[in-house]
């Protein structure tokens, strides 16, 4: 079973901690405007203590939040971008969003362990060009259900998106095909596919593998939509109720399975993986 | 492209369109809608109503027919001619039931071993209130998802206008072809200015980028066939028949060969071409 790490590099939970950009002292909250100290923050899973808001994550922070310490073995961590539409200034755009966010693309994949259920774990940054879509994602998370599927492991995904990349056309267009196939292939095997919709989980994403896992989780108030709510206000040209397209509403309407808290999501999934048995 | 592209008139078209040109000619309302086609193609033509769980969308049509001495399946985005028969239609924007409607007759095809044939003809899935209540994200990835196993062969035409992901749900199948003057893309250009410039009158700017005309979707290997149209366009007021005889020709020489495979290599087939876009 373990032979498959062999390839891979190592990169324990703290390593990830230690790389990030020392965060400011006190955080304000976008929701109640509380001042909070940062490390009551982090110590809460960046939820707010005082509201509930949850705060956006980075991609490693997630999963060092979600995986036990240090069972995390990334995939294709060096997969790169081509302009493939030689669109212009794109390149020039990734390596800005490469250097603000700390990532090579809006999805980090891989291998890792909750409360010591092994799974296939891909975790999408909205950090990185509004985690858009575009080939690499695509191919990203089409080799990780691959993977899963190669080893019989449950697959969990956070998705957090703006869509599918403008600047790679209709061939991001197609990665909704590509990764919704797989995850047929990957049904079709009696395998376990949960998704977890961040805020905000919208576009090509949500009308593809954001709506497709066997249970949907999503964090309190994430914004989760096929259109936006700008282009929705500017379709019908009137305001849009309160609460619109939230996590929330989408329970409510039925296409969510669970509200989760972000302090008890770790244990929801672990609770979930044991139902369906596994190692 | 030569291998794929015949002669109309005796004469081979090889001069690339001008894309703002031709995306004014894809939305042209003299065009043939999906009706047109079905009514020169098939015979005995039955529309079938509903999607079993909301109602009926019109902006979707589908049914069953004779294609020759062949039964099939038949679904369509349908366009109207005038203001009332848009209004109707919803001007081709389906709502998450005409997914769902296309969806259902594809499985009911399936069922009984039915060639499934997909006109493709929308400015993109419908954005409004009742669409997100209903789930249009979860409609497309359903049909995503489902189409890639169906265990029938699938034909997508793109006539006109191809937007998006409303467009992309009814043409993930065997074979795309595309109308030599249709367009697909992953946004309006409209919409693509707005979002990449914040001006949606850069319109001539965005179509020259976006490599939306039939020859750039060949030449990515997304589109597997162009359907040459008369000089400037296909057009109920001018010549159409050779045309949509030609297209009628090419549909049953194509489904024959696609029912002969064996199913295991069709489905195989269907994956490879999908999986292959990207990276």
């Amino acid at each position: 079973m373990f032979k498959f790490f062999g390839k891979q590099k190592k990169f324990s939970a703290s390593q990830f901690k230690q790389k990030e950009v020392p965060e400011k002292l006190y955080n304000k909250c976008e929701s109640c405007s509380e001042m909070i100290y940062y490390q009551d923050l982090d110590q809460n899973k960046h939820v707010c203590p005082k509201c509930g808001h949850h705060f956006s994550l980075k991609a490693y922070k997630r999963i060092e939040l979600t995986v036990d310490l240090g069972t995390f073995r990334e995939f294709n961590k060096l997969m790169k971008t081509k302009n493939v539409l030689d669109f212009p200034g794109y390149m020039d755009k990734l390596d800005k969003a490469s250097k603000q966010s700390g990532l090579k693309e809006a999805v980090i994949t891989g291998y890792g362990d909750i409360q010591g259920k092994r799974c296939v774990i891909c975790v999408m940054d909205s950090n990185f060009m509004m985690g858009s879509m575009g080939s690499v994602v695509g191919e990203k998370i089409t080799r990780a259900i691959e993977k899963s599927m190669k080893h019989r492991l449950p697959l969990v995904i956070y998705c957090a998106s703006g869509g599918a990349r403008m600047q790679e056309g209709i061939v991001s267009l197609m990665q909704m095909a590509k990764v919704s196939a797989a995850l047929k292939k990957h049904s079709e095997m009696g395998l376990l596919y949960i998704c977890v919709l961040t805020h905000p989980t919208t576009g090509g994403v949500t009308a593809s593998f954001a709506m497709l896992g066997d249970i949907i989780l999503a964090e309190p108030g994430a914004l989760i939509g096929f259109a936006g709510p700008r282009v929705i206000k500017q379709t019908i040209r009137q305001e849009l109720p309160e609460g619109f397209q939230s996590a929330e509403f989408l329970q409510d309407h039925g296409f969510v399975d669970k509200v989760v808290n972000r302090n008890d999501m770790r244990k929801t999934l672990y609770r979930i993986l044991k139902i369906h048995g596994g190692e | 492209m030569e291998k794929n592209k015949i002669l109309l008139d005796g004469e081979l078209q090889r001069v690339k369109h001008d894309p703002l040109e031709n995306v004014n000619i894809a939305r042209s309302i003299e065009r043939p809608t999906a009706k047109d086609y079905i009514d020169m193609i098939f015979d005995h033509f039955i529309e079938l109503h509903g999607d079993r769980a909301y109602g009926d969308d019109a902006s979707t049509i589908g049914g069953i027919a004779m294609l020759n001495d062949m039964p099939v399946t038949v679904i369509g985005q349908q366009k109207g001619r005038d203001l009332d028969e848009n209004l109707k239609r919803n001007f081709a924007m389906p709502y998450p039931e005409g997914y769902r409607k296309a969806l259902r007759l594809m499985k009911q095809a399936e069922k009984f071993n039915r060639p499934i044939i997909c006109f493709v003809d929308t400015p993109g899935a419908y954005c409004g209130l009742g669409a997100e209540e209903r789930g249009q994200g979860h409609a497309i990835a359903t049909n995503l998802f489902e189409i890639s196993e169906l265990k029938v062969p699938v034909i997508s035409v793109v006539i006109g206008e191809g937007g998006s992901g409303g467009a992309l749900a009814l043409s993930v199948g065997d074979q795309m072809w595309m109308m030599e003057y249709a367009i697909y893309s992953i946004l309006s250009p409209e919409g693509f200015a707005s979002i990449l410039w914040k001006d949606s009158s850069k319109v001539k700017e965005a179509a020259d980028l976006m490599k939306l005309t039939s020859f750039d979707l060949f030449n990515l290997g997304i589109a597997d066939k162009i359907i040459p149209e008369p000089t400037g366009g296909i057009s109920m007021k001018g010549p159409y028949q050779d045309c949509m005889q030609y297209l009628k020709d090419l549909l049953v020489g194509e489904i024959r060969s696609l029912k002969a495979m064996p199913i295991k290599g069709l489905l195989k087939k269907r994956y490879q071409k999908y999986r292959n876009i990207g990276i």
